[in-house]
């Protein structure tokens, strides 16, 4: 029998010839991730442990962008016994705030070149799922899992089964990756792809950008996925030729799904139908087309984090504002994704941009997008977001809502002071 | 191993934002996190919950953040075992990781009630809702699954397995 891409990767990983959805595997790691959040309390398992060094210090990442720049004196306890880790580690990958190669950590691990074509790779977060993007098989863990693979280079996974994304047609204006997840997630559900893998094909994957299917894989837990995969094609070779440490020239033959590879069930999304999303509160399912509702009033907008705060977005998010003025009583907030893509935009004139049409320029941080720091919402205030969860108080109290929408949706909601398209300006 | 207690009552997509709030997460000691448990979707959760009690819940319960937080909140509340028809994978693993003990059982999430008495034996998989007198049984764990629970959770698997 055929296997799926996400098979091929788990079974030569695991030493095995072959492996069926249901197989309960044990596999080889090539790289792992923690945050500020997630491994203190791993640290604290792995020292009370005994655990001694991990099991390779170059295939670890550490980074504190969740609660970083430290909020309160509690988060900064929390970064320093991080930092105070990997030092004692002797990590390589400790991405201090403000640094080279810094910002949230989806950003940053693709665009350093860490992640492969073929890796597994499991995070600390459940938006590890991003590097999919790459080709690598990649899913988020918690702080357990997190602690005991640092220590053992390996872990268990039950071989999922896997949903075929089939895409087909060119992508419109105004749309993008963000808006094709969401109408994914809302055509299926947030359970729609529950314990599985989603593996995108089809002649439309070629349309997408690396920045569109960053985002795309980014989402693909808001589906209940365990990891969302691209193939590699002739983006991905450009985008990691640049990237990763001695180029990249070619995928591994392994690597591509078995024409008779078997799938639980097969979507077929034409990119050309899909017009700009936005997820109402509080399911990232609960979506609707821009210009299918009513005025909604908003009080927040946020553009940036792991979903959407690479330098494609904030060009697009920059091109809505140029010469335009958020509107009043609007706050709108700019999170560039990392160091990297903030000195870029720096460099390309688009920070000067947002603050001339009134926006908040932010350090690279997850902060809002949990209801962290940098722009937590108040009691009844609706917020439009460029992240990726609109849960009951995900950004702040709970009787405030979150609209999820991508970059150019954001910053045109900015202008109008309702959610709205570029269209409308 | 076998718990009794009353019914907590929720419904399908509890998410971990709403377990514990991210605004809690710059701690990890887990009477503190305890403290906040649930207070988003049920301010009441705190003043209702007794030692031994039970989470009856929908579909995709703990989907969205990879917070571990969220299991160790709910057993450190007091709550013995979550029941739902499917938990978000990374809260299973999470729950199974950390000793929160967790059972999928649609019918069982379906048909009990908030409020109702019933015990549950976590190694045959067996739910009694004393209130109706009616039983369920839930899906058993995969034997390695079931292995990593012997050892004590991941933690004493991985030693195990460090030490060969």
């Amino acid at each position: 029998m055929g296997m799926t891409m996400t098979q091929k990767i788990l079974s030569r990983k695991a030493g095995k010839k072959d492996c069926a959805p249901g197989d309960l595997i044990e596999a080889k790691l090539d790289f792992l991730l923690g945050n500020d959040i997630t491994t203190p309390p791993a640290i604290e398992i792995f020292e009370k442990n005994g655990f001694g060094k991990v099991f390779d210090t170059e295939k670890i990442a550490l980074v504190p962008d969740h609660f970083a720049p430290n909020k309160d004196i509690k988060s900064a306890e929390q970064c320093k016994r991080m930092r105070d880790f990997a030092k004692s580690q002797n990590i390589k990958y400790y991405f201090e705030q403000g640094q080279e190669g810094m910002g949230v950590e989806h950003v940053i691990l693709p665009d350093n070149g860490l992640i492969r074509p073929g890796d597994v790779v499991i995070g600390a977060d459940s938006h590890t799922c991003t590097y999919g993007a790459v080709g690598a098989f990649s899913t988020g863990v918690g702080s357990t899992d997190l602690a005991c693979s640092m220590a053992a280079g390996t872990t268990w996974f039950r071989v999922p089964e896997a949903i075929k994304v089939e895409l087909k047609g060119k992508i419109e204006p105004y749309c993008a990756g963000k808006d094709v997840i969401l109408y994914l997630i809302g055509r299926i559900g947030v359970d729609g792809a529950l314990y599985k893998s989603l593996e995108f094909t089809g002649e439309g994957v070629i349309e997408l950008s690396m920045a569109d299917r960053l985002t795309i894989c980014n989402m693909a837990i808001e589906c209940g996925a365990k990891n969302g995969i691209f193939p590699v094609d002739e983006k991905t070779i450009e985008y990691l030729d640049s990237r990763v440490q001695g180029g990249y020239k070619d995928a591994p033959d392994w690597l591509f799904p078995d024409p008779d590879a078997e799938y639980s069930q097969v979507v077929t999304i034409d990119l050309s139908e899909i017009r700009p999303m936005v997820a109402f509160p509080h399911l990232p399912s609960n979506t609707h087309a821009v210009g299918t509702f009513e005025k909604i009033k908003i009080d927040q907008v946020v553009i940036g984090s792991c979903t959407n705060g690479r330098i494609e977005d904030m060009r697009k998010a920059a091109a809505v504002l140029k010469g335009r003025t958020v509107a009043g009583g609007i706050r709108a907030i700019v999170l560039p994704g990392s160091q990297r893509v903030y000195k870029q935009a720096l460099s390309e004139g688009l920070l000067e941009i947002f603050v001339d049409s009134g926006c908040v320029v932010s350090a690279p941080t997850c902060g809002p997008c949990l209801g962290g720091h940098m722009g937590v919402l108040a009691k009844g205030e609706k917020c439009v977001s460029t992240t990726n969860r609109n849960f009951v108080g995900r950004m702040g109290h709970k009787e405030s809502e979150v609209y999820l929408a991508g970059v150019e949706v954001a910053a045109a909601s900015a202008v109008l002071g309702y959610i709205g398209s570029p269209e409308e300006l | 191993m076998k718990f009794s207690g009353k019914v907590i009552k929720y419904g399908a997509n509890v998410d971990t934002d709403v377990i514990i709030p991210a605004r809690y997460l710059n701690t990890s000691v887990k009477e503190e996190l305890a403290a906040h448990c649930m207070e988003d979707l049920d301010p009441d959760f705190k003043n209702k919950v007794e030692a031994g009690d039970i989470i009856v819940a929908g579909s995709n319960f703990g989907c969205g953040s990879s917070r571990e937080h969220a299991p160790v909140a709910i057993k450190a509340s007091g709550i013995s075992c979550v029941i739902a028809p499917s938990f978000a994978r990374i809260f299973y693993r999470n729950s199974i990781n950390t000793g929160l003990a967790i059972l999928e059982c649609p019918v069982a999430a379906e048909e009990i009630s908030d409020g109702d008495k019933i015990e549950v034996d976590t190694d045959t998989g067996i739910i009694r809702d004393l209130s109706t007198g009616k039983e369920y049984r839930a899906g058993a764990f995969p034997e390695f699954i079931g292995e990593i629970i012997s050892a004590d959770g991941l933690v004493g698997y991985t030693k195990a397995k460090l030490s060969k």
